[in-house]
C-alpha cells in the first residue's frame, strides 16, 4: 500500500471553519477539513452528527452558512449536484445510486450514453457501452459473467461497486461515499472496502462518510469525527488506534455512563 | 485448439430461456394460442387468411398506434387516461376548423397536433410541478375534453357530429396518406397499418437504441437513481406525455378522413384499449419495464377478438368479456414468467 504523504499534495477539496445553519437550528459549526487525491478520508459520526449536512454541503445541494468551502483551492460556487459533478466531485448516494431493472451496461452509462453517428440523434452505441462497461468493472476488480443482467440480480455490495465505478470512469477527481456499507453485511461490506481502495489506487480523493469505526478503520488515512454539528476530533493513518476512535467517535464520557447504566440494569 | 476467449462461468442459456426473459414473449405466445383458437373456430374459411389479416389489422391498427406510445410512457412510470379521449378532441378540432373556418385539410392536421401536442405538454406539466399522479391529472383532462368535446360540438353544428369535411379540395390528397386502402391480393388493407407498422419499428429503435430510451426506462424504474445520474426526467416524462397526445391525436385525424365526419362522443373508452394493449405486451405498470412491440402484439389480440368471434358466429356481446379476461391471464403469465426467467433483460 502507498503512503503519501498528504503535506506534499495541494487538496483535492478544503473545508475552512464552515458553518451551516436552517432558520435558528445550527447543524454544522466551525468544520475544517482537507481531502486529499489517492487518499481515503473518512467522516464518522453518529446519528444527527450532521454527517448529511456536510454531504450536502459538498455534493451541491446546500451552500454553507459560514466559512470557505475551495474546490482545486479555487472557491466553490455550487448551485446544484449537476455543478459538483461538472467540477468532477461525484456523490454516491446509499440504495439510490442504481435502476434495478435496467442491464449494468444500460445502469453504468445512465445519464452518460456513448452515442455514434450524429450525437444529437442519441443513438446508443450499445457495443461501445457493453464493451467499456465490462473492461471498466473488471478494473476495479468487478468480474461480471454478463452485462446484459438487470442490476438488481447483483448484490447490494456488487450494485453500489458499479455506482462507484461509474463514477471514477466519468472522470470523478473526488467521490463522496454516504454509508455505503452501513446496509450491508460482513461480506458485502469488504466487498466495497476493496472498490474504495481501488478508487484510492487510482488517484481519487475518496470521503468515506460511516458510523462504523470499524470499516473506516480498515480503509482510511484520514479521520475526522462529528459530533453534535461539531468536528471533535481528527486522526491520522499511522496514530489511530481503533479502541480509540470507537471511543472518540461515541462521545467518550458517553459511552462510560451508557456502559455504566447498563451493568447497573443487568445486575438488578 | 480453440482460441475464442470466452468466460467460462457464462452459463450457456437456451434459446427458450433467453426467449423467456423478453417481456413481450407472453403476449406473443398468448397471440399464437388465441389466434389458433379463432382460426380453428372459424366459420367462414378466412380468419386465418389475408381477408382475415386485412379485418383484424383494420380493427388492431387505431389501438397500436396510441397503444405504444402510453406503452412508453407507462414505462416511464406515468399513465395518459386523455389519450381515448383525445382521439375525438382532435377529430373534432380537425373537422371544424375545415367545415367552420374553411381551412384546407392539411392545415387543420397540422393545427389539430399542434394542439394535441400542447395538452401534452400541459398534462405532463402539471403531472411534474404538482406532483399529483398523472392517473389523477390526465383523468381530469379526459373529463374536461369530454365536457368540451360535447359542448364546442353542439355550440358549432347545433348536432352532436361535424360533417362536411369532404369539401375541401385537398381531402383526397390527404386521404391518400392517412385513409387509403391498399391491395394484397383479394384483400384491401387499410393504410393504418403501414403507420401502425412504421410506429412500433420506430418505437422499438427509440426505447432500445437511444439514450432517450435508456432514460424512458430510468424514469419509471427509479426515478430518484435516475436524476441522481444527471438524467432529465422531467423533460423525458413531458416529451411522452406530448407523443401519446399527438399519437391519439394522428388516429383522430384519420378516423376523420376515413369516416368523413366524427361524433362527438368518438374515443371515449378507448384509453382502456390502449392500457390493456401495453400490458397484455408485458408493460410493467409500476413502470421501469416493458416494450413496443409488446403494445403492438396486444393490440393484435384485439383484433383477433373483434374479428374472430363474429367470425366464429359467438355473439359478438361477448367481446369485452372476452378481453377482461385475456388482460388479466396475460398480465399474470407476464409475471410469472418474469419472475420465473429473473436475469437478463436487454
Amino acid at each position: 500500500m502507498s503512503t503519501k504523504s498528504s503535506k506534499n499534495l495541494a487538496p483535492a477539496l478544503e473545508l475552512k471553519n464552515v458553518g451551516k445553519s436552517f432558520g435558528n437550528v445550527v447543524a454544522l459549526r466551525d468544520v475544517s477539513l482537507a481531502v486529499y487525491p489517492g487518499q481515503v478520508t473518512c467522516v464518522l459520526g453518529d446519528n444527527g452528527a450532521g454527517k448529511s449536512t456536510l454531504i450536502k454541503i459538498l455534493s451541491g445541494v446546500h451552500k454553507q452558512s459560514e466559512g470557505e468551502f475551495n474546490v482545486a483551492g479555487v472557491p466553490a460556487d455550487f448551485n446544484s449536484p449537476r455543478d459538483a459533478m461538472a467540477k468532477g466531485i461525484a456523490t454516491v448516494f446509499q440504495d439510490l445510486a442504481t435502476v434495478p431493472l435496467m442491464s449494468v451496461w444500460r445502469n453504468f452509462f445512465l445519464g452518460n450514453e456513448p452515442k455514434k453517428w450524429w450525437k444529437p440523434l442519441g443513438i446508443l452505441d450499445t457495443i461501445k457501452a457493453k464493451k467499456v462497461a465490462k473492461e471498466q468493472l473488471l478494473e476495479m476488480g468487478i468480474d461480471l459473467r454478463d452485462t446484459n443482467q438487470a442490476i438488481g440480480t447483483l448484490s447490494g455490495g456488487e450494485r453500489q461497486a458499479v455506482a462507484i465505478a461509474r463514477a471514477v470512469y466519468f472522470g470523478a477527481n473526488v467521490l463522496i461515499l454516504d454509508e455505503p456499507t452501513s446496509a450491508l453485511g460482513v461480506r458485502q461490506s469488504g466487498i466495497v472496502l476493496k472498490y474504495i481502495l481501488a478508487a484510492r489506487e487510482r488517484g481519487v480523493a475518496v470521503i468515506f462518510i460511516t458510523h462504523n469505526p470499524h470499516h473506516a478503520n480498515l480503509v482510511g488515512d484520514h479521520f475526522f469525527l462529528l459530533n453534535r454539528g461539531r468536528m471533535i476530533a481528527s486522526f491520522e493513518r499511522e496514530t489511530v488506534v481503533l479502541d480509540e476512535l470507537i471511543q472518540a467517535m461515541a462521545g467518550g464520557s458517553e459511552l462510560d455512563t451508557l456502559t455504566h447504566e447498563i451493568n447497573v440494569i443487568r445486575n438488578d | 485448439m480453440t482460441t475464442v476467449k470466452t468466460d467460462e462461468r457464462i452459463q450457456r442459456v437456451s434459446f427458450l430461456t433467453k426467449a423467456l426473459r423478453r417481456p413481450e414473449l407472453g403476449a406473443l405466445l398468448g397471440a399464437l394460442v388465441i389466434f389458433i383458437t379463432f382460426a380453428l373456430a372459424d366459420t367462414t374459411g378466412q380468419f386465418a387468411g389475408l381477408q382475415g389479416a386485412a379485418g383484424w389489422t383494420k380493427f388492431a391498427a387505431p389501438i397500436g398506434i396510441v397503444a405504444i406510445f402510453v406503452a412508453l410512457l407507462m414505462i416511464a412510470g406515468e399513465f395518459d387516461l386523455s389519450s381515448g379521449v383525445m382521439v375525438g378532441t382532435a377529430g373534432l378540432l380537425m373537422g371544424n376548423l375545415v367545415s367552420e373556418l374553411g381551412l384546407d385539410v392539411w392545415p387543420s392536421m397540422l393545427i389539430t397536433l399542434v394542439f394535441a401536442g400542447l395538452v401534452g405538454l400541459a398534462n405532463g406539466y402539471l403531472v411534474i410541478k404538482t406532483g399529483l399522479p398523472s392517473f389523477i391529472v390526465t383523468l381530469a383532462t379526459f373529463f374536461v375534453l369530454k365536457g368540451v368535446n360535447l359542448a364546442v360540438t353542439k355550440m358549432l353544428t347545433g348536432t352532436v357530429r361535424v360533417d362536411g369535411i369532404d369539401v375541401a379540395s385537398d381531402f383526397e390528397s390527404a386521404r391518400t396518406w392517412f385513409a387509403t386502402k391498399i391491395e394484397i391480393g383479394s384483400a384491401s388493407f387499410q393504410i393504418s397499418v403501414v403507420w401502425w407498422i412504421l410506429f412500433t419499428v420506430f418505437a422499438t429503435w427509440l426505447l432500445t437504441r437511444t439514450a432517450f430510451g435508456n432514460w424512458i426506462f430510468a424514469a419509471g424504474g427509479d426515478a430518484n437513481a435516475a436524476r441522481n445520474a444527471g438524467v432529465p426526467v422531467a423533460r423525458t416524462k413531458i416529451t411522452l406525455f406530448v407523443l401519446t397526445s399527438m399519437a391519439a391525436a394522428l388516429v383522430g385525424a384519420m378516423t376523420l378522413l376515413e369516416l368523413r365526419g366524427m361524433q362527438a362522443g368518438q374515443g371515449v373508452g378507448q384509453e382502456f384499449y390502449y392500457i390493456i394493449a401495453a400490458a397484455v405486451g408485458g408493460t410493467l405498470l409500476t413502470g421501469g419495464a416493458g416494450s413496443a412491440i409488446g403494445a403492438s402484439i396486444g393490440a393484435a389480440i384485439m383484433g383477433f377478438a373483434a374479428i374472430g368471434i363474429p367470425y366464429a358466429l359467438w355473439d359478438q356481446d361477448w367481446v369485452s368479456t372476452f378481453l377482461g379476461v385475456i388482460l388479466f391471464l396475460a398480465v399474470l403469465v407476464n409475471t410469472w414468467l418474469s419472475k420465473r426467467a429473473k436475469g437478463a433483460r436487454k
